[in-house]
Order: C-alpha cells, then structure tokens, then sequence
C-alpha cells in the first residue's frame, strides 16, 4: 500500500509516561499521526497500549509527558489531564477492547449518543419541543443512521445492542465513536473475537473511513495480517516502552521486533 | 423428586430459623412467656411451597438466559404487550383517551354528596405517582440510586408551610416556588456528592435524608419541632369558598394535572438528547463519557430535576392535609417511592405508574394487607432484582422514523 | 476546662465506638470480597439481640441468673445470627452475582425492609426492657463514674473478639481463602478455592460479629426494638468508610474515630443532634477522602 504524502500533524505525543504507584507501565513514548494516515500500534500483551489510548482519551492522566492535538482548522492544545468528555468534543474518538456498549438502549440510540457533544437541546428546549429540539433531533437520527449503513447494520437499528452478535458489536461501537465527528478515531482491538470474514470486512471498513470521511486511524491491534494489510506506518511497544517504528516493511524486518514480538507470535 | 426433597429441607431449615422469633414471645413485666406454635407449621408450610416454586423459577430464569446466549439472533425476545401496544399508534391512543376520560370523571364516578374518602385516598396515590415518577428519573433513568429522594418532597411541603404561615403566601405563588427549593436543595446536595460511586451516592443521599429529618424534629422554633405545622391552608379557588367535597375535588384536579405535566415532561425527555444521555450514563460511565457527554452535568441534571418534581408535589401535600410533621418523610417513605420504581420498571413511565397507584391503594383498601405491607414491599424489592429486573412493565424500545435519508429506509425502520 | 467530663465522654466514646467497629467488620469483610453493601447488616445484628432477650427472658423465667443466662443467651443469638447471615446471602445476593451492580444493593434494602417488618410483625414494634444481666462489679467502683462494669465486659469482649478474628484470617486456612478471593476472585476460583464457601463464611463471621455487637449493646442501653437495627447498620457502615471499606483495621479505627467524634458532638453541643455529627462526618469524609483514612484509591480498569 502506498503511504500518503505526509499532510498536517494532527496528535503529537512525547515523552508520555503513566505510573501506577510504584509499576511504570508507559515509560517516555513518543508518537505522530499526520492527516489521513492509518498508524497502527503494536505489542505483546500488557505492553501498555490500552494505557496508552487511556492516556491520550483523558480517561488516565498521565504522570508526564506531552499530548498535543492539532485539529485542522482550529488552534493546538496540550490535552493532557483533560476530561474525557472534552477530548471527544475536540476532535478525538475512541472504542473500547472489552466492548462498552449501551446494552439497554436500541442500535440506533447507541450512534446518537456519539451526537451529543454535537448538539445542544437544553431541558428546556426538550420540555417544550421547541423548534431546535426538533431540528436536531431530525438530523441526529439521519446522521446516526447514516452511519449505521455505512458499517452495515442499518436492519438492526430498532434492536437493542446486547443482542447483537460479537462482530456486530464491534461495527457499532465504530460507527459510534464516528458519531460524534473526530478527525482521529482511535480504535482498540478493533477485530478481537471476530472471524476472518468479519475481520475482512472490518479491513475494508477501516480504509472506507478514511477514504471517505478523512479520518485519521490510530489502531491497537493483534491481528498481524490486518495491520500489515492498512496501516501507513506501526508504532511498536514492549514493557512499556517503545522498540520501534517504521513502515510495515521495516517493522517485518527490524530484527528487535521479531525477537519481542513476531518471534513471540510465530511460536503461538 | 429432587426437588421436593430439597423443599422439605428448606422447610425445616425455615422453620428453625423462625424459631425464636415467631414462636417465643416473652412479656417481661408479667414475666410470661407466650408459646406460639401453630406459627411453626405455618412457617414450614409456606416455606415448603416456596421453596419448590423458587427451585422451578430459578431454572426457568436459568433456561431463559441460556437460550438467549446461544441463539444471538435479535428476534429471539418476544415482544411484550406493553411494546405491542406502544407500537400500535391507533391502539395506543384509544388507550391512552380512554385512561383520560376515567381520570376526569373519576371524582363523579366515586363519590355522591359529601362522601370524598375515595377522592382523598386517590389525590393521595397520585401524589405519590408524582413521586415515583420523579424518582424514575433520577434512578430509573439516570441510574443514580436516591435513597433520600423524600428530603425533597419535606422541602417542598415545609416551603409552602412555612411561607403561608409566615408571610401568607398563597398555594398557586408557592406551588413553583417548592419546586424551585427542591431543585435548589438538590443542586446544593448533588454538586459535592454526585462524583461518587453509586452505592456510595446511596448511603450519603440516605444520610442527608436522616439529617433533613433530624434538623426538622429539633429546630422546633422554626419547622415547629416533631408536632410540625398545622393550619395549612387549601389551594385557593379565585377567593371562592369550597366546601369539604369541593375542596377535594379540586385538589384531585390539581394533582392530576401535576400527573399529566409529568407525563409529558417525562416523555419528552426520555426521547430526547437529555434523556439520552441520562440512559447512556446509568449503562456505562466511562463509555458515556468518553462518547462526550459532561458526567457532572448530566448527572446533575438529573437529580435536580427528580427533587424539582418532589419540591412541587410536596406543596400539593401539605395543602391537602393541613398539617404536616417530620414522621411523613421518613426512610420507609423513601423506600415505597423507590419500590414503585423497582416495581414499575426502571425508566418505564407507565410501569411507574401502575405501581405507584397498586403500592398506594392496595393497603387502603385491603385493610388487612396494610399491616404486612412494608413486609410485603420489602421481599418484592428482593424478588424483583432476582427474577424481574427489568420491572413489570419493560422498558420500551423506541423506534425511531426516519424518511429523509437518502435510498431505500425501508429495510430498516421496518 | 473540665477533664473530668472530657474524660468521661471519651470513654464513653470508645466503648460505643467498639461496638459500632464491630458491626463494621462485617460490612468491611463483606464488601471486600464482593463490593456490596450488605443493607441488612443492621438488621442481622438486630435479629442477634433480639434472640438474645427470647433466651434471656425464658432462662431468667426458669431461675438463672446473670452471667450464665448472659453467656447462653449470646451463644444462641451467635448461631441463629450465622444462620440468618448464611440464609440472606443464599436468598438475596446469590443469584445476583453477576447482575448490574445497583441489583444487590436495591436487593439488599429490600431484604432489610423485610426483616426489619419481620421481627416487628413477630414481636412488637415497641421497646422491650433487656434484663440487666450483668452485674456491678465491685472492683470497678472507683472508677465506675467512667467506665461502668458492662462497659468492661464490652471492652474485653470486643477486643478478644477482635484478636480472634484477626487471628482467624492471617492463620487458617478460610482466612487465606478469604484474602485471596479479596483480591482476585477469579484467580483464587482457578486455584481451587471454593468461592461460594468463602462468601458464605464471611457472611456467617460478619453475623456473628453482629449478633456479639447487638448483645453487647441490648445489655448497655437496657432496651431493645426493631428498628434499632437500621441506625446502628448506617453508622457502622459510616465507620467502616470512614476506615476505608474493605480494610480490616480501618473498620475498627473508623468505628473508635466515629464513637468518639458522636460522643463528644453530642455532649458538647447538643445530644438531640447526635447522629448529624455521625452522617455530617460520612459525607465529609465521602467528598474529602473517599477511600477512607486507611484505605488505598484504586484505579478503575477500562
């Protein structure tokens, strides 16, 4: 696959360190994304790439280290220590490796939660159904199931989303996160549990999105054929650490990786 | 067999463990002891035959969650009446006249000349409909577990006391103003104690409950101590005089609007991004936040929202008994409000409802039942969250149309 | 300045504050392992002093006396708390395992509804007179202005108790399952500990411990009902937050903290506002320092 032409730096993160009492479990790393890439994040298990995106989504702040985001066409700002709920409002979405999903809401209501921080119907405006009550209701439910059909589960939008099958969970969980209008989507374990037709498909979806929405990906992910089949350029960690990063091609060939972790991988 | 084995064991193990209890009753000043054993039999009887249908029911639930685990297929839930109904518009709204007419005639359907019990036994359930449909928001919406949730409805009811007492405030400029303190009242409270933990959130909601009650049975000089404030006046009728019947009447009239408005506030925001946010948040906080909703704001929203509605209800109540006293807002009060949630089904509004009217007018009128009526409400709490949680009336899908997307809309908004 | 009253409360305020860490223990153990607030606490240790005025007043009927009728009736209350301990798990809380996590808890008041209306319905909703079964030792005259002769036996008792328990957790082999299920539920499943023995068994101790409380404090005050039950659940639960829930010397600490503090707020300002200062310090601590004064923040897992 031929890497974009490299465009404007949208999250830049250095030196990025997260303590939990005395265990060091991200230890000063460093990562880009520029405009329209897919960046993949790699690594044996507890590495500390969940902790990575728990630390760049607000949901951790970390012990020290830079996060700076550059959304296009807005000012930069140091993100670090954030709330959640304002990191996804500037521009930055994410889905969860242990799906978290709104089980007693139906498919449909999921997305438009992803909507919220997009819209701005007060009580009040509720309460009397005033005009824009109205209006964004109308397009929060067009835009959400929009969406809906573009990760395919459009015939199930009335359903609630416990009932959905495992790959389709994961679908969703996409298509909210895309709801609320990121300009990066960071996706963890996007293909975990799913079989290798699903992980097909989801292969597809991914590079749709950043076709035609264009999005930046930063992805966690094991399935080594799907990495090395979309990303532009992989992220490599170990112990917390980063070991390196490159091209697919020079991931393959970087002889530290295969020790840490293809070597790892081609014995299971 | 198995089964009934297992029953007989249960039983015996009851009937020992009610033992002291039901069968000993010692009067220390007569220095008797009361020996009750029939009570034994009674108590291995029953225990014998719920045992025996726990055993079934248990399996049954066991049955139910297996099967829904290994066909994943969305069809496998089967729609209740409740949703078939919802989903008929032209059904539902014959409903919904009908349950309309009934509640405006209901004053002339039950009562004829000066006889208004019923009116007031009803004016009385639908106070509590309010509250439960108050608390449904805060805890069958948004998932925070209020356990003081009557803190609220005493500041509204010792608003309007006070106010008419003090400065002569009619009920119509009190009714908002009750809401309001209760909102205020909530907003104060939940701002430092809404980022706990739910379970912790309970404790601490029911300690600002037991405190609320306190300062009320010893700031005698103000909220008149635990004799309370009689001499409430009536709601007003443009400087009419009512007699007893009309007075009711017209109080019955009142809290039925209050009922209808909280219908139509409730419903609106269920289905609206508020709402929305409030569901997500009682599914999952960290995916609800990380989707961008403000946690702390939503949250509060919602529990000031829930003590507006018990701020302005308890208005309603002071006026129609007169008198009020700290022994009405007490933790088994707010216990009966959250069981009519539990009961009705969390977040379901006509499930409310419905058990806010059977939990108020059951003990009523089955004088007999009212003595076991905590007992009663107490064991349904338990055996709702085992075998029901959902409540007894689901709550509903909503589907949602939408035409204006471009194509074939039709493979989905079936 | 008076000492001498400062003195006196502070005795009182630990002899109260030993039995409200009593009751706490329980709470603490039980949410430890399965991070549920045991509603019914109050209410098992209510049960327990109830049990022991029925025992009491047919052995008192029957001609014994004191300290015997004090031990028989404790004995008896001991088991029938483990049982009711034992049987509200299995009913209550069991099947609800793995269900969303407000179940238990509205599952849990419920029970204590229940139970609370039970005994009410069983026996009466008024106060009964407990029998003074303890009688004034002589040797505590001197000093009997400070801490009464029951207050010694509840002193010792509650301190013994305690060494027990901590005893029975480091050293036996229940007290090791019990650590582990604390910790990892599911490792300690996989390394063969029978976690659904060990709930049961916390259950039970938490009772027991109760239903000591409950005894304890029916021979203090000279009375009991059924309602009692529900206060003292709520402030040892405030002491074992206080101490950080979950920990086991913070439930003892947080209980001695709360007795005192309630002691003290009540005698220098105002008794009839006696629990405001018990609630007034739980939701401070809640806001300030929600693990508690020993306990650890944990980070929750995403």
């Amino acid at each position: 696959m031929t890497a974009p032409s490299k465009g404007r730096k949208l999250l830049e993160v250095s030196g990025l360190t997260m303590d939990f009492g005395g265990l060091r479990a991200i230890d000063s790393v460093g990562l880009d994304i520029f405009e329209g890439e897919i960046v993949a994040l790699i690594g044996p298990n507890g590495a500390g790439k969940t902790t990575f995106f728990n630390c760049v989504t607000g949901i951790y702040e970390p012990t020290a280290g830079e996060v700076m985001i550059h959304p296009p066409g807005e000012k930069s700002r140091r993100i670090n220590g954030m709330k959640p709920n304002r990191i996804t409002t500037l521009g930055m979405a994410r889905t969860f490796q242990n799906i978290r999903l709104f089980p007693a809401m139906t498919v449909l209501e999921n997305v438009m939660i992803g909507r919220h921080c997009r819209t701005g119907t007060s009580i009040l405006d509720a309460i009397l159904n005033s005009r824009r009550a109205v209006r964004e209701e109308r397009e929060t439910v067009e835009k959400s199931y929009r969406l809906l059909k573009k990760v395919g589960l459009a015939d199930v939008a009335d359903e609630f989303s416990r009932n959905l099958s495992y790959g389709a969970q994961r679908r969703l969980e996409i298509a909210r996160a895309m709801a609320t209008d990121p300009f990066l989507l960071l996706l963890d374990e996007p293909a975990a549990g799913m079989n290798p037709q699903e992980t097909l498909e989801l292969d597809e979806l991914i590079v749709r999105i950043r076709s035609e929405d264009k999005l930046a990906i930063l992805l966690i992910e094991h399935d080594m054929k799907l990495v090395m089949s979309i990303s532009d350029r992989i992220y490599v960690m170990e112990y917390g650490k980063e070991i390196a990063q490159g091209t697919p091609r020079e991931i393959k060939e970087n002889p530290r990786v295969i020790e840490a972790y293809l070597g790892e991988e081609a014995h299971a | 067999m198995a089964h009934l084995k297992r029953s007989f064991g249960i039983g015996l193990w009851f009937m020992f463990l009610t033992l002291p209890l039901m069968v000993v009753r010692v009067n220390t000043l007569n220095h008797e002891v009361e020996w009750r054993w029939s009570n034994m039999i009674w108590v291995g009887i029953c225990a014998f035959a719920i045992a025996w249908f726990w055993q079934f029911s248990i399996e049954r639930r066991t049955a139910r969650r297996a099967h829904v685990a290994a066909d994943a297929h969305p069809e496998v839930e089967k729609l209740s009446l409740a949703q078939r109904l919802a989903d008929d518009p032209v059904l539902s709204r014959r409903v919904l006249i009908g349950a309309a007419v009934v509640a405006m005639i209901f004053p002339w359907l039950v009562s004829t000349g000066q006889n208004y019990y019923h009116i007031n036994v009803m004016v009385s359930a639908l106070i509590f409909v309010v509250l439960g449909l108050g608390l449904n928001i805060t805890v069958g919406l948004a998932g925070l577990l209020d356990l003081g949730y009557i803190a609220f409805f005493a500041v509204g009811a010792y608003t309007y006391a006070l106010l008419s007492k003090n400065f002569d405030l009619g009920f119509w400029t009190c009714l908002p103003l009750g809401g309001l303190m209760g909102m205020l009242f909530g907003v104060v409270l939940g701002f430092p104690i809404l980022r706990l933990r739910g379970d912790y959130l309970a404790i601490v909601t029911l300690g600002f409950a037991s405190i609320t009650k306190i300062v009320l049975e010893n700031w005698d000089t103000v909220f008149g101590g635990a004799a309370g404030i009689a001499g409430i006046p009536r709601p007003e009728f443009f400087g009419m005089a009512l007699d007893g019947r009309q007075k009711s009447v017209y109080t019955y009239y009142i809290v039925l609007a209050l009922v209808a408005l909280t219908i139509v506030v409730t419903t609106r925001l269920k289905n609206s991004r508020v709402g929305r946010a409030w569901m997500a948040l009682r599914e999952d906080e960290i995916a609800c936040v990380a989707m961008g909703v403000d946690m702390a704001r939503t949250k509060l929203s919602a529990y000031a929202l829930g003590a507006f509605w018990a701020g302005l209800v308890g208005v309603i109540f002071a006026a129609h008994n007169n008198f009020i006293n700290p022994d009405s807002f007490t933790f088994m009060d707010s216990a009966m409000i959250l069981a009519m949630v539990v009961l009705g089904g969390m977040g379901s509004i006509l499930g409310v409802i419905i058990a806010g009217l059977a939990l108020k007018l059951l003990p009523e009128y089955l004088r007999a039942f009212a003595e076991y009526r905590m007992l009663v409400f107490g064991a349904v709490m338990v055996l709702m969250m085992i075998f029901r949680p959902q409540g007894l009336i689901n709550n509903m899908r909503r589907k949602y149309e939408c035409d204006t997307v471009e194509g074939d809309h039709d493979d989905g908004a079936k | 300045m008076d000492f001498q009253y400062l003195f006196e409360l502070l005795c009182g305020g630990v002899v109260k504050g030993s039995i409200y860490a009593l009751i706490a223990l329980g709470y603490t153990m039980v949410y430890g392992i399965i991070q549920l607030i045991n509603f019914a606490h109050g209410e098992v240790y209510m049960i327990g002093a109830f049990v022991a005025f029925i025992v009491a007043g047919i052995l008192t009927l029957t001609g014994y006396s004191g300290l015997t009728v004090l031990v028989l009736a404790a004995v008896v209350a001991l088991i029938y708390a483990a049982a009711y301990g034992y049987t509200l798990e299995k009913i209550a809380y069991r099947p609800l395992r793995n269900a969303p996590r407000l179940s238990p808890l509205i599952s849990a008041i419920g029970a204590s509804i229940f139970l609370m209306n039970y005994v009410q319905l069983a026996q009466t909703p008024d106060f009964l007179p407990f029998p003074e079964l303890v009688a004034d030792f002589e040797f505590m005259e001197p000093i009997a202005r400070y801490v009464s002769s029951v207050d010694l036996v509840i002193l010792i008792v509650t301190t013994v108790t305690m060494i027990a328990l901590t005893v029975l957790i480091k050293y036996t082999r229940i007290g090791k399952a019990m650590r582990a299920t604390q910790q990892d539920m599911v490792m300690a499943r996989l390394v063969g500990v029978n976690v659904d023995r060990v709930i049961s068994a916390t259950f039970i101790i938490g009772s027991v411990l109760a239903a000591i409380a409950g005894v304890l404090i029916a021979s203090r005050t000279g009375q009991i009902n059924s309602a009692i039950g529900f206060m003292a659940g709520l402030k040892a639960f405030t002491a074992a937050v206080l101490g950080g829930i979950g920990n086991i010397p913070g439930a003892v600490l947080g209980g001695l903290v709360l007795g005192i503090a309630e002691t003290l707020g009540a005698g220098y300002i105002s008794s009839a506002y006696e629990d405001v200062f018990a609630f007034g310090l739980l939701v401070l601590i809640l806001i300030l320092r929600p693990a508690g004064l020993l306990g650890k923040a944990v980070k929750q897992k995403v």
